[in-house]
């Protein structure tokens, strides 16, 4: 009787689909994620049941758990705008390459005294620069009341531009989509009078909606 | 891909010398070990949740009213006094022992919790703020049977949220409340559609009340 001979499948197996399948991922995500920019400061933000996503253009102060007060303007030309006016009111002077450093630096927060060392600091080290953020305290001298005045002046020109342009573009805008908005990112366990001194600095700009940053929560069912 | 089977060549001739066909497969381990580095790599780093934001409208500047304009009569409004992770309110006017109201009875804070249960802000507010909830919910009912569009519904609901009968909270703190708590509560009343909600500067009288209430 002849053997039946069961044909010896090969052992290795072929991983084509499953590579494909995993490059189809690894393309996937690399395009869905977004990449949070380095921050100098970590914040755990309180969490809420809002559902408003933050807009493009937008002024953020940032309060971090020892009430050290940061500052985001978005758009390259606007942060250069309000740093050139703040410059011109402390009379201070910067090389052309700090300037275009700080155009490209997101959140930042450091008293104008440190401001070129700061500057000059690598964003990487940034994080561990001591400071004590944007001085708030004087009435006198208050940095943070300076640097909040020019980014929202900074802010509404950028707006202007943006809508002027969306009109030119034969869009029909609307002003308020354009309108820069005004973000409080506070820490969980930041002290609620700190975050109440800043915004007493907004409120004295007459800026008064506000907009805290929040991570979603979900909304409690009946 | 083309699979070229193994000792499958029977037949050639005797003749000819063929040089030895390699193996068109590649070994793909180690790609696959590196498309899943990678899958892993972007699995982990990427945040899905963006961050959202809460708006809230901060009274103006008291220099920005005009002398001799009274401040707005509460009419159906209820007080939160925050400290660190304690939560208190009171209903209505203050009344200080100098300045009682017409029964004489002096205001107390009511202790209550950010949790869901009987004594929570949650219940409560639900409670104090049903005119407008009951109303929503009819609102919530012509949506959905599209008698109105949506730009009504805001519109309505907006209007709603202000009216005589509908609730107005004001928020104190005292300096050592977090920013946690002040969130957590300006969440809760946004949940139960409180349209008014007003962060304002806490009184010496109320201070002393809060005060009170931390020692026991």
């Amino acid at each position: 009787m002849p053997k039946l001979k069961i044909p010896k499948s090969s052992p290795s197996i072929d991983m084509t689909p499953m590579v494909d399948l995993a490059f189809l991922l690894v393309t996937f995500f690399m395009l869905a994620a977004s990449f949070r920019a380095s921050e100098p400061v970590t914040v755990n933000t309180p969490s809420s049941i809002s559902d408003k996503f933050i807009p493009e253009n937008m002024i953020m102060v940032t309060i971090d758990q020892n009430g050290r007060v940061f500052l985001n303007l978005s758009g390259e030309e606007a942060r250069r705008e309000m740093l050139t006016n703040m410059l011109g009111k402390y009379k201070m002077g910067l090389q052309d390459e700090q300037i275009e450093k700080f155009t490209f630096m997101s959140t930042f927060g450091c008293t104008m005294q440190e401001l070129p060392s700061y500057i000059n600091t690598s964003a990487d080290a940034r994080n561990k620069f001591q400071t004590k953020g944007i001085q708030i305290d004087s009435t006198e001298n208050n940095e943070f009341h300076d640097w909040l005045n020019f980014a929202s002046t900074a802010a509404l020109n950028s707006a202007k531009t943006a809508f002027e342009e969306a009109k030119l573009n034969g869009k029909n805008p609307i002003a308020d989509d354009y309108k820069p908005k005004f973000i409080l990112r506070v820490d969980s366990k930041t002290v609620y009078k700190r975050a109440e001194e800043v915004i007493n600095v907004f409120r004295d700009l007459n800026i008064n909606n506000l907009n805290f940053i929040t991570s979603s929560e979900l909304a409690p069912t009946n | 891909m083309a699979e070229i089977a193994e000792g499958g060549g029977g037949g050639h001739g005797k003749g000819k010398k063929r040089a030895k066909k390699s193996s068109t497969r590649v070994d793909m381990t180690p790609m696959v070990d590196l498309a899943f580095l990678l899958l892993t790599f972007f699995v982990l780093t990427s945040t899905f949740s963006k961050p959202k934001m809460l708006p809230l409208a901060y009274p103006a500047k008291a220099e920005d009213i005009p002398d001799g304009a009274k401040p707005p009569k509460m009419n159906n409004g209820i007080t939160f006094v925050l400290s660190k992770d304690k939560i208190y309110y009171y209903q209505g006017e203050y009344f200080s022992k100098e300045n009682p109201d017409k029964n004489g009875s002096v205001t107390e804070l009511i202790e209550t919790d950010f949790g869901p249960g009987e004594k929570g802000v949650r219940k409560l507010l639900g409670k104090l703020n049903n005119y407008v909830l009951v109303k929503k919910q009819g609102l919530d009912g012509k949506l959905k049977r599209k008698e109105i569009v949506d730009t009504t519904y805001i519109s309505q609901l907006e209007k709603l949220k202000v009216e005589q009968d509908a609730l107005k909270a004001l928020i104190k703190t005292d300096d050592k409340a977090l920013c946690k708590n002040f969130i957590d509560l300006v969440d809760e009343l946004k949940i139960a559609e409180v349209g008014v909600i007003a962060p304002v500067d806490i009184t010496p009288g109320e201070l002393q009340l809060l005060k009170a209430k931390l020692k026991k």
